[in-house]
């Protein structure tokens, strides 16, 4: 690839911490490489930052390879930035030409509050997965791991679903800041495999009432969440989440 | 000093004899018994669920937003099992003993030996959780094969095993936060571990959220922290990982094993710049399908797929006929490096060699498929586009991945690779019961020394993790606890948790007071461009020497000059990151250390003194045959301890892979 060098203006959220009303800073960056991540130069600019005596961007990042979901930046107005089936990490200035202009935002969504600059608290997905985002088997409970065939196309769905990084894109995307993506995603893992099988009549129910709980909005089927996703989770597993609730419910009424 | 308390025996009976008659806690006592438990990658999220299963009660630690962050999500290839659902010859005995030649006769025969017997129970419990490793069309568990070995035993999920291997432990680990077991402390980072006389009872830990420093207390103190490769500052671990938990409980009295024994991976991005921030591994089972080349002719700037067959150097297949692209990690990154030194690598750097799928689209996967779909004769698009289907299927998001990172699609031109930082083998020393030195203090997973000797062969680090914290330290731990049931709990208020919080404070204001020019990072740097240098893929004694010298330097500068932004009791990265690099400043002197005194060549260790006639590696196993723990005594001082190696099974032959 032919690498080129730019100049750009960065307009980020600061925010000092949770109480903080937080306010947009314009910062010029000049000198970036098209072969850079969006997240070094980043770094660049933090390091500039620091030299002047000022404070650092505080962002989430760890793995920069797209799998960790810790990375969290509204690119844009479009979390993740502007490429397909991608994270923050994983975009690279190539994606920007000389004279941009880029605005970089938290993720935005009551049940994530802010905690400093673009770092949110995503703690309530956490939540949402102990409300039932498993399967009950105690260690040393297992039988061989070869004693139950599981066809193969719905094996490569569950592993499809499980792909989710909890990064939370799809909320941030939604205009209900819904989480249905996320929990459709969880509850397909689990309801696609055998193993899974005993706990799906509560599994559904209890992760979409803690999801309730911790204030995140309904879904109202606009498919933004899918649009952004970077493990490309698909929306037909909230079809299939749907189901799962609607069984789970008639069973529960008996 | 050190005592391994291997169990007496044979060999593949030392683990059930062991687990038949170590000491049990009841289950009433359990209840009463606290286990503080750092990190949550597979080692520690693993242990943290079993052993809340059990019914201790759990305090689990990281500095990562939630648990499912940790590094261990990151890994790709997959994971071992000595199943042998292929049929092809695979068994404990030779899972064990492909591990000890692996690891160049530098691990302990009776610990491997215990992996491998409990590798098929991880498969069993993880296909349990519901981790959808890859299947056949029949429904059975799908294998591959990874470097090192001549069976398939490798488990898999695409390219995302670690993923899917640490969220079945993440699930498994909130399971018991939602029953109550298991308190889950994200966001905190360890900085250092406290004793009463002479037990390991807590933890001092920073809310990386408002910056208060708090104290736990723990009957027994688990460190499940994972590697050191980013002493480096590049290499393919994530940016958090870092040494700090094990370096502390070094500076308190636990000894730190083979430090200098590290592994470079030979299949990583290579470095495009100064700005780099880290290293992007492509999975060594891309080994199985890609072929390894560069241009016969030095220097060659035609691009990759004008270059024709015959003026291309398979120096692998060339090298080591027996194994070929399959070689050990170690093998195949200095045979990388020894072509890119001399002149043939590629790229604009010219520090990069080919990784070529095309080979295997078309002849391998191509033509099945082909065969399969019944069509004759079929053209070279056509089986190209069978074959990426297929490829796609085993590793596409390692494929897309490489996309994203150069704008480059290697399903049509040959990826550049060259060896990065990868794993470290070396860790906290533990005994057969993953205690180390310091009782009451445990040792799991990457941050431990035990299982891979010199050298990890790969979808290995995986199974050790796992077989730590599932199905090793739930007996071994009950054999210490047993004795502690009439221990009450020590009040947070005790002298110790007094003063070793305040010594943490000390340290951190010192760190915020210096106010110097240069910034964290750039020290972080300086630190990883020396020790690439003189202890990177192969050493010397002058240069080791100079290292030493060079890192002493460092430090004096870098506490007299670093310039950390913001406050103490505030969300602070640069504050976080400084402690770190600290550490691991002092770590790289030991490392240095410990590769000069090790003088020959093991594994991921290569001393160029040490080499036989063709510059493979030569061991000394009459002089090295130990595994070195050091011992911190003080500022730039440390005593050397010896635990000899006892081979009594797998006799120490020259590692061929000819
Ligand atoms: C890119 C990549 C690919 C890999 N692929 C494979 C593979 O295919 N097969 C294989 O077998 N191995 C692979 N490995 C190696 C393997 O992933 C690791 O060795 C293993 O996952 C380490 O697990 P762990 O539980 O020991 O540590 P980690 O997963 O690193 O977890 C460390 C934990 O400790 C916490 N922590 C650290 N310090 C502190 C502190 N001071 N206070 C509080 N918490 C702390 C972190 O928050 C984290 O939770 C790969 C490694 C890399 C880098
Ligand atoms: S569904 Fe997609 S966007 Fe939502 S958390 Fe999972 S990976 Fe992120
Ligand atoms: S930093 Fe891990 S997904 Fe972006």
């Amino acid at each position: 690839m032919e690498h080129y060098n730019m100049n750009l203006t960065l307009k980020v959220w600061r925010q000092k911490n949770a109480s903080d009303s937080g306010r947009f800073e314009t910062y010029p960056v000049k000198n970036i490489s098209s072969e850079m991540s969006f997240l070094e130069m980043i770094d660049v600019l933090n390091e500039e930052l620091i030299k002047e005596g000022k404070d650092p961007i505080a962002f989430d990042h760890d793995c920069r390879e797209g799998i960790c979901g810790a990375c969290s930046m509204y690119i844009n107005g479009r979390p993740h930035g502007p490429w397909q089936a991608n994270t923050t990490c994983q975009l690279h200035m190539r994606a920007y030409k000389d004279g941009d202009t880029i605005v970089v935002e938290p993720w935005r969504a009551n049940a994530f509050p802010v905690v400093k600059d673009l770092v949110v608290d995503r703690s309530a997905f956490d939540r949402i997965i102990q409300a039932g985002g498993y399967i009950s088997v105690n260690t040393g409970n297992a039988v061989d791991a070869n004693a139950i065939a599981i066809n193969k196309d719905n094996a490569d769905a569950a592993f499809a679903a499980a792909a989710c990084i909890g990064c939370g894109a799809c909320v941030a995307a939604c205009k209900n800041s819904s989480a249905l993506l996320f929990v459709s995603a969880k509850v397909s893992h689990l309801a696609l495999l055998p193993q899974g099988g005993p706990e799906r009549k509560t599994r559904a129910m209890n992760m979409v009432a803690q999801m309730d709980k911790e204030g995140f909005g309904a879904c109202t089927n606009t498919g933004a969440c899918e649009a952004v996703c970077p493990k490309e989770i698909s929306i037909e597993n909230i079809a299939r989440l749907n189901r799962e609730y609607m069984m789970a419910g008639v069973i529960s009424d008996k | 000093m050190l005592d391994s308390k291997i169990p007496v025996g044979k060999l593949e009976e030392k683990w059930v004899d062991y687990k038949g008659h170590c000491k049990l806690v009841n289950p009433a006592n359990k209840r009463k018994l606290e286990i503080i438990i750092v990190g949550t990658g597979l080692a520690g999220a693993s242990a943290a669920a079993a052993l809340g299963e059990l019914g201790y009660k759990v305090k689990a630690f990281c500095f990562q937003d939630s648990p499912r962050r940790a590094h261990s999500i990151a890994a790709q290839g997959g994971i071992n099992a000595a199943k042998n659902y292929q049929n092809d010859g695979d068994s404990v005995f030779r899972l064990f003993y492909d591990t000890v030649k692996g690891g160049d006769y530098r691990a302990r025969e009776a610990n491997v030996h215990r992996l491998a017997e409990v590798s098929v129970n991880i498969i069993d419990q993880c296909v349990a959780q519901g981790v959808p490793f890859a299947r056949e069309y029949g429904g059975l568990l799908n294998n591959r094969s990874f470097g090192g070995t001549q069976v398939k035993r490798t488990f898999y999920a695409a390219g995302q095993t670690g993923q899917q291997l640490l969220i079945g432990a993440y699930q498994a680990l909130e399971r018991q936060v939602a029953l109550g077991n298991v308190t889950m402390y994200a966001r905190h980072e360890m900085l250092d571990v406290v004793m009463v006389e002479g037990k390991a009872r807590g933890i001092i830990a920073r809310n990386l959220v408002n910056g208060e420093l708090e104290r736990y207390f723990g009957h027994a103190v688990l460190l499940c922290t994972g590697g050191y490769g980013n002493v480096f500052y590049l290499s393919t671990n994530a940016m958090g990982s870092n040494v700090t938990a094990a370096w502390k409980a070094h500076k308190k009295g636990a000894t730190f094993a083979n430090p200098c024994f590290t592994q470079i991976h030979p299949t990583c991005i290579p470095v495009s710049g100064d700005h780099q921030s880290k290293l992007t591994l492509m999975s060594e089972s891309l080994r199985n399908d890609g072929r390894i080349w560069v241009p016969k002719q030095k220097g060659d700037k035609r691009k990759a797929n004008d270059i024709p067959e015959e003026e291309r150097d398979y120096y692998l297949e060339r090298r080591y006929p027996a194994f070929g692209n399959l070689v050990p990690r170690d093998v195949a990154s200095r045979a990388a490096k020894e072509r890119c030194d001399a002149g043939y690598g590629v790229g604009t750097t010219g520090q990069a060699v080919y990784l070529d799928f095309k080979y295997n689209l078309i002849n391998k996967y191509g033509k099945t498929e082909a065969g399969k779909l019944g069509i004759e004769n079929p053209d070279l698009e056509t089986l190209m586009r069978l074959g990426k289907e297929v490829v796609k299927e085993e590793y596409g998001n390692l494929f897309d991945m490489y996309e994203k990172i150069t704008g480059e699609n290697p399903y049509e031109v040959p990826m550049r690779i060259y060896p990065a930082v990868h794993y470290t083998m070396g860790g906290l020393w533990v005994d057969y019961e993953l205690m180390t030195n310091i009782k009451g203090l445990y040792c799991l997973g990457e941050a431990n020394f035990s299982d891979h000797g010199a050298n990890r062969l790969g979808a290995s680090a995986l199974m050790q993790g796992l077989a730590d914290g599932y199905f090793v330290v739930p007996y071994t731990i009950g054999n210490y606890l047993a004795d502690e049931i009439a221990t009450k709990p020590i009040p947070i208020t005790h002298e110790a948790f007094e003063q070793t919080e305040k010594a943490v404070a000390d340290r951190i204001n010192t760190l915020m007071n210096i106010k110097g020019k240069q910034t964290v990072e750039s020290f972080h740097k300086r630190l990883g461009k020396i020790i690439w240098e003189y202890c990177g893929m192969s050493r010397n004694e002058a240069g080791l020497k100079h290292a030493i010298a060079e890192v002493q330097a460092l430090k004096k500068e870098f506490w007299s000059d670093v310039k950390i932004p913001g406050g103490i009791k505030e969300m602070n990265p640069e504050l976080d990151k400084a402690g770190r690099v600290a550490d691991f400043i002092e770590l790289g002197e030991l490392m240095c250390k410990d590769a000069l005194d090790r003088n020959e060549s093991c594994g991921g260790h290569f001393r160029e003194e040490s080499q036989t006639e063709e510059g493979e590696a030569k061991r000394d196993d009459e002089n090295y045959a130990y595994v070195a723990a050091w011992e911190y005594k003080g500022e730039s001082d440390w005593v050397l301890h010896k635990e000899q190696l006892n081979f009594e099974i797998a006799k120490p032959t020259q590692r061929s892979y000819k």
